[in-house]
């Protein structure tokens, strides 16, 4: 069988020369997660606001109003109700009771005792206190920063400095549009976003190091090369390779967005738009950050490249 | 390149082996095949996340701060009672905050009561300033030893009652300083056992005041009213003595049992409660005793005789499973603070396997999308990565059942998503192969290139990704865990497999075939 080449080899594409097309699209995305996140928040789940979640599946179809009238009735305050994934499944939401941890208890039995025979099965039951969400957000967001830190230090060590600022600018442009894209959505933000985020900035740092691999390789092999030519080299020579993973990596999260159920889909959503963002930032955030940050000088005044230069050249 | 020191084929073959050894209990698990299997086969499976097989997760804090106030309101009668038996005037005792504060009356008693208080033979710190106000207190590293050992206590006498309980496996243990984490395997429906582990159960054993009183006015001095059932079921107001005559700490066994055909709880004292026991109800024959149960009356039955053998019945107007619990909970002992629910975890057992259903099912069909693709991408040597993938999986299952860590319902997301990464290594070397190919060189230095070249790339992507995995195990909890958790053991085996299991197959071939073109 003749192997697939989806990237022709001497695939060329301009990258570089669309980065500012690119600036302004990545700035509008900045700006509208900004401007959601000022104006709705984040739909924030009971893991961080504390409160009650209940997933029941109903005797046949569920009537969803006559069930919102039975839980108003117990005046919890705002009570959301949702299909999930099927008509007989229904996902009640109850917001954070006043009156301390106790209180969230009492509200799960006033919710089973007011649906009674109606529910053939509770499926799940949470119940999140106050003082366990405040924790739970502190936790997320520290590990958010300490990730990017960390990676930052990585890159740093691996690499010339300007390459620690493109591969963080990148990291923080895929962090802050994909919280941006679930505020503008409003879709739960819960641990498990928390989770999808921090292995976005991983996999999106997957991305943007393989790049700059081939950009520090070619730094060192074409030393009269313009930068811009160098870099688009770059990211053209490593396209197939992104491609490839981008793609794989694909067909892996959409059949857990499609198969794996209601509880993982939202998991699954951001890890896709993580993939998609990640392998766009590389290129155009974080290699084009290297164009303007000026890596040329340091990287390219040690001998020993040279040397690498000319084992190359003799190899061929 | 061709060579490939024996030692290290031995190497990579024992691991994928071992790996293939150690996940195979868990494709047995659901059949009875595995009943038959000799002792020396590994049984060890993944251990599911309470989210697969169902059960419930509660986090329970101990209300620590009680137990100090408790001991600083005992410092606080013990204060009053020596500077009322040392004719010291005074103002203003009390509990403030985490001390006992009051005022001399007279500045000139500083001197007599500095004296008085250092005589206390206690942990409390005593400081008198000339113009006379007192300030008592626990250190701080005492009020952390008091507290702490108010969790161990309360983690102990939990684990009894759970273990009373007759559950499948139930797990608990201690979260940082004052939290318990409670797992309970295969509970769908946790509360009446949640009623059960917050119950103080604290028994003591008074006489009733006899004396006639106004359940609506104030009890009189020494008495104090408690709400409790009669035996005709009817919720009533008791007057009881304040005075503990016989308190629960004395019970050395507790057991449910029947008299006239109605559930009672048999109990029996050690020494000394025996003694007060005898000496209660030898005192006092005729009155009625009452048995509180965390200052409830649940029975006052009248003395009839001296009860000198130490032991007893309680007979409440109890069911079957009241009087069992009672018995169960007075064997536990009580608990010294009180506890409070601060997160609950509840999963069915039909979303649990739900969730495996749709976990297995994108597994494999995400598998089967990533293998076909690779195949038709890279030919032959889409084939070998696939094979290095097959064995990632059983060495992902394989270190899951070793390291007996639990498997949740992101942990499967983590191994699915490590599928569609995990070739990652291959496409980047397979890619670099082209490029070498490409500008010219041979089959084998094409290879060897490639595998070289891509080895840094592959590690620095890696690496990145670990760190990420790391911080969420370190700062999640629970499901989360489990995902970090298995993207951290996917990454690392996948490195392996997909760098080494690959190139043996890849010299292998190239040793039997010397191929002139490479077919990728």
């Amino acid at each position: 069988m003749r192997p697939l080449r989806l990237i022709p080899p001497d695939t060329n594409f301009q990258f570089i020369a669309l980065r500012k097309r690119a600036y302004v699209v990545s700035i509008l995305l900045i700006l509208a997660a900004v401007a959601s996140l000022a104006v709705q928040s984040l739909n924030f789940g009971i893991d961080f606001v504390g409160g009650t979640l209940i997933e029941v599946r109903t005797k046949g179809p569920a009537d969803i109003s006559a069930m919102r009238q039975t839980l108003s009735a117990l005046d919890r305050g705002e009570v959301g109700l949702q299909e999930f994934g099927q008509p007989t499944d229904v996902l009640i939401r109850i917001q954070q009771q006043p009156g301390g941890d106790a209180a969230q208890q009492a509200t799960v039995a006033a919710v089973k005792e007011a649906l009674g025979d109606s529910v053939e099965e509770y499926r799940r039951v949470e119940v999140v206190g106050p003082k366990v969400g405040g924790e739970l957000i502190e936790a997320g967001a520290i590990s958010v920063a300490l990730a990017l830190l960390a990676i930052m230090a990585y890159i740093w060590f691996r690499f010339e400095w300007q390459f620690g600022v493109g591969a963080v600018l990148a990291l923080a442009h895929d962090v802050i549009t994909t919280v941006g894209v679930f505020s503008i959505l409003q879709l739960e933000f819960n641990l498990s976003t928390v989770a999808a985020v921090l292995t976005i900035a991983g996999y999106s740092i997957n991305d943007t190091v393989v790049v700059f691999d081939r950009v520090r390789e070619n730094l060192r092999r074409y030393k009269t090369l313009p930068m811009t030519d160098l870099l688009n080299r770059s990211v053209n020579e490593t396209l197939s390779r992104t491609v490839m993973t981008s793609v794989t990596t694909l067909l892996a999260l959409l059949s857990l967005f499609f198969l794996g159920g209601e509880v993982i889909r939202d998991f699954a959503f951001a890890m896709i738009w993580g993939v998609i963002i990640g392998t766009y930032s590389s290129v155009w955030i974080a290699s084009a950050t290297l164009l303007w940050m000026g890596v040329r000088p340091s990287a390219t005044d040690d001998l020993p490249d040279d040397a690498e230069v000319a084992r190359t050249l003799g190899d061929r | 390149m061709l060579y490939f020191a024996r030692w290290k084929i031995v190497v990579i073959l024992a691991i994928c082996v071992l790996g293939l050894v150690y996940a195979s209990p868990n494709f047995w698990r659901s059949d009875n095949l595995g009943t038959n299997l000799p002792s020396w086969i590994p049984h060890k499976t993944v251990n599911l996340g309470l989210d697969l097989q169902g059960g419930a997760h509660l986090l329970i804090e101990v209300q620590t701060s009680a137990v100090l106030k408790e001991r600083l309101e005992a410092v606080e009668d013990n204060v009053r009672r020596s500077l009322r038996d040392a004719r010291i005037g005074y103002r203003g005792l009390g509990v403030r905050g985490n001390a006992v504060v009051f005022t001399l009356r007279d500045a000139g008693d500083v001197g007599r009561a500095r004296q008085l208080m250092a005589e206390r033979d206690n942990l409390v710190t005593v400081e008198i300033d000339d113009a006379g106000a007192a300030r008592l207190e626990y250190p701080s590293e005492v009020v952390v030893d008091v507290e702490s050992a108010a969790v161990e206590q309360t983690l102990e006498i939990l684990r009894i009652r759970l273990n009373e309980l007759g559950l499948r496996e139930p797990t608990i243990q201690r979260h940082g300083l004052d939290r318990i984490i409670v797992q309970l395997p295969g509970v769908d429906d946790p509360d009446a056992i949640k009623d059960l582990l917050t119950q103080t159960a604290k028994l003591t054993f008074h006489l009733l005041d006899q004396r006639n009183a106004d359940p609506a006015a104030a009890a009189p001095p020494g008495a104090r009213w408690h709400k409790g059932t009669d035996p005709v079921g009817q919720v009533i107001d008791y007057l009881v003595e304040k005075r503990v005559r016989v308190s629960g700490e004395r019970l050395v066994d507790a057991q449910q049992t029947f008299q006239d055909g109605q559930p009672v709880v048999s109990f029996r004292f050690d020494s000394v409660g025996a003694r007060q026991f005898g000496r209660t109800t030898g005192e006092h024959v005729g009155r009625p005793l009452a048995i509180l149960l965390d200052n409830e009356v649940i029975s006052a039955p009248r003395i009839n005789e001296p009860i000198l053998g130490g032991s007893g019945i309680i007979s409440g107007s109890f069911s079957l499973t009241e009087a069992q619990n009672l018995a169960l909970l007075l064997r536990a002992g009580a608990l010294p603070a009180p506890l409070v629910y601060l997160e609950e975890r509840t999963v069915g057992p039909g979303l649990g396997q739900d969730s495996i259903d749709a976990g297995k099912a994108a597994s494999i069909i995400g598998m089967v999308a990533v293998l076909v693709f690779m195949v038709v991408v890279y030919g032959l040597f889409g084939l070998m990565a696939n094979v290095a993938l097959v064995f990632n999986m059983a060495l992902i299952f394989g270190a899951l059942s070793l390291l007996q860590a639990t498997l949740t319902l992101p942990g499967i997301a983590g191994i699915v998503l490590t599928i569609g990464m995990a070739v990652d290594a291959n496409v980047l070397i397979f890619e670099r192969i082209r490029e070498e190919a490409r500008v010219g060189r041979g089959v084998i230095g094409a290879i060897d290139a490639g595998y070289d070249r891509a080895l840094k790339t592959i590690i620095d992507a890696n690496l990145t990704t670990l760190i990420a995995a790391a911080l969420l195990f370190w700062f999640g909890s629970g499901p989360v865990k489990g995902f970090a958790v298995t993207l951290a053991i996917g990454i690392m085996t996948s490195m392996f497999t997909a760098i080494w299991v690959t190139r043996l197959m890849v010299v292998l071939w190239v040793r039997r075939r010397r191929p002139q073109m490479l077919p990728i």
